[in-house]
């Protein structure tokens, strides 16, 4: 194990680590630290310029609910959920397929067609922009959660195939031969052998994926304009022009967008961790 | 179940698509996914191309100009100082390795309580960009601000951050490291874990210690996970969007836009669409981005190779 084990070091060395640790943590998530804290102070604290003393009165349960009561925000909140669970969904129903293919079966564009794939991954947004705004609009979808799922369902298949597709290489392929030689129908061994198999790959890109999408501001800038379809992370600059300059509730309004994918992270880590380090390591 | 019945039970008349299924099955697999990718990303990428070539203001005819818009790109203060805020940014950003590589090794310890340390080290990375942006712009704050506050306590001069144009792109990058750090952190600590125990003590019998074992036998095993934190790296450097518009809406002056921001701006600024000449400043941005993209699908094809 590199570094030195803690426990075979010296007491003192030992003990500043043991006092370094929170330290580091507390310097680390001190942005984050300062919004909570201004997320219960009350305006008179702001008005009297009391911005990093003691609080005079606790106002979280104020704060928090003017944002669920007095604002679009959980209209906002609800827009994210419609558009990121469908993309989520959508996402990984094509690239299982897609990876399937690209994973099992040799052909001659295996490589060509999985390396567009990675490709396009890649592509800075901005090239996409035009066209695909202009798409949209044609389809009659734009400014609607629908045109912005396609979109997102597109796009995502990318980097979803390159998991999938990795992920089913490293099986047995010994169990597709096996079923082969039994005369199993292909689909059936991929509805019945091989998506089973994955279900690790399956949790790993949904939390992933969910987080992404949850998180996506570009796109929702430039496809949808209005509450009826915007999602939280593009809701919040109209909700910041709402309450503009009353730091109390701008700050508990973002803590709130920024919550779903938060618990996502803390109830499914280790499935969100094994996703994002795939491949980091041989 | 039917169809299994069926098929087992006629084997001499085999269709025409049960005697090519493994060569047909592949293809039916990747059809919708290439149709959706090919529509919504490939097909996209030659479009913007040949929008470039034109004016276009998103609704009326397309004009065909040539090469002219480049032409403008090239003589436009604007463009100059966006390119230079992406370099800027590719340079500043690759700090995320090292200093994702530091806490890693701070981390990689089993001392008591040393996984909810490391869920919260990495947790900033699951913040979207847009509250990661507030939360930095609001840290910055010239009077409310925690930043300051800690500056006049220590005795130092107040800053404004975010309202000098010599300080503002550092302070976004600094705002974009943060995340970008705890993504890298959680590469190496999947790394470091993967490191073979039996090399590091036999390298310490050898007496390599500190420095020189983290050189010589620990980062040559990392090399998956630096490789992974290189790539992550560049894509986000060069995506940054998020956290301009957040923080400074490309100001204060124009000083803190890179392309991505820049393009945006022509593209869909209030004072009229300006699609093409939109389009021309992707393409360069595409450019700039397929050097990487290059090295890394060769990379990945070298490895490719190996495997088979």
């Amino acid at each position: 194990m590199f570094p030195t084990p803690i426990e075979k070091t010296s007491r003192t060395w030992q003990l500043t680590y043991q006092a370094l640790l929170p330290l580091a943590l507390l310097l680390w998530l001190l942005p984050l630290i300062a919004v909570a804290m201004f997320s219960i102070k009350s305006s008179a604290d702001f008005a009297a310029g009391n911005y990093w003393g003691m609080p005079t009165s606790f106002e979280l349960f104020n704060n928090y609910g003017k944002v669920f009561f007095e604002s679009q925000m959980p209209r906002y909140m609800l827009n994210s959920f419609f558009i990121t669970v469908p993309t989520v969904i959508g996402a990984i129903a094509l690239s299982s397929m897609t990876g399937f293919a690209l994973g099992v079966y040799k052909f001659k564009s295996n490589l060509w067609i999985f390396f567009m794939f990675i490709a396009g991954n890649f592509v800075p947004f901005q090239i996409l922009m035009v066209p695909v705004r202009d798409l949209t609009i044609g389809l009659g979808m734009y400014d609607t959660k629908l045109g912005l799922v396609l979109f997102h369902i597109a796009f995502q298949t990318g980097f979803c195939t390159l998991f999938m597709r990795n992920f089913i290489r490293a099986l047995p392929f010994e169990l597709v031969e096996a079923a082969r030689v039994e005369g199993i129908a292909e689909w059936r061994i991929f509805w019945y052998i091989v998506l089973p198999l994955m279900k690790p790959a399956l949790a790993a890109l949904s939390v992933l994926i969910f987080t992404f999408i949850w998180n996506d501001y570009f796109w929702a800038v430039v496809l949808t304009q209005g509450p009826s379809a915007q999602p939280v992370t593009a809701g919040i600059t109209s909700f910041n022009s709402q309450f503009v300059a009353q730091y109390h509730l701008m700050s508990a309004g973002s803590i709130v967008a920024a919550l779903p994918p938060v618990a996502m992270f803390f109830l499914m880590q280790k499935h969100f961790i094994a996703g994002l380090t795939l491949g980091a390591v041989k | 179940m039917t169809s299994l019945a069926t098929d087992t039970n006629t084997p001499h008349q085999k269709g025409w698509y049960r005697r090519n299924e493994i060569k047909l099955t592949p293809w039916l697999f990747l059809l919708p996914g290439i149709l959706f990718f090919s529509v919504y990303v490939i097909v996209p990428i030659f479009q913007s191309f040949w929008i470039s070539f034109h004016e276009w203001d998103g609704l009326g005819e397309k004009v065909f100009v040539g090469f002219d818009n480049y032409e403008r790109l090239a003589s436009d203060r604007k463009f100059e100082v966006s390119f230079w805020n992406n370099l800027k940014w590719l340079f500043m950003y690759l700090l995320a390795i090292p200093a994702g590589l530091f806490i890693a090794l701070l981390l990689n310890q089993k001392v008591w309580g040393i996984r909810l340390y490391k869920s919260m080290f990495f947790f900033p990375f699951v913040l979207s960009q847009v509250v990661v942006g507030l939360v930095f712009s609001w840290f910055y704050l010239p009077r409310e601000g925690l930043l300051n506050a800690v500056l006049v306590m220590v005795g130092m001069e107040p800053v404004n951050v975010l309202g000098h144009p010599d300080t503002a792109t550092y302070g976004i990058i600094a705002a974009g490291l943060w995340p970008q750090t705890a993504y890298c952190m959680i590469l190496y600590l999947t790394g470091l874990n993967a490191v073979d125990p039996e090399q590091v003590e036999a390298a310490r019998l050898d007496g390599a210690k500190g420095l020189k074992m983290l050189w010589y036998v620990i980062l040559p095993q990392l090399r998956p996970a630096t490789f992974i934190a290189f790539v992550v790296t560049i894509i986000g450097a060069l995506r940054s969007f998020d956290l301009i518009s957040v923080m400074t809406n490309g100001g204060p002056f124009g000083s803190t836009r890179v392309l991505s921001f820049f393009m945006f701006e022509e593209s869909l600024s209030e004072f009229g669409f300006r699609m093409g000449y939109g389009a021309a400043i992707a393409v360069v941005l595409f450019m700039l981005m397929l050097c990487f993209i290059g090295y890394f699908l060769w990379s990945m094809y070298q490895e490719e190779k190996g495997a088979h």
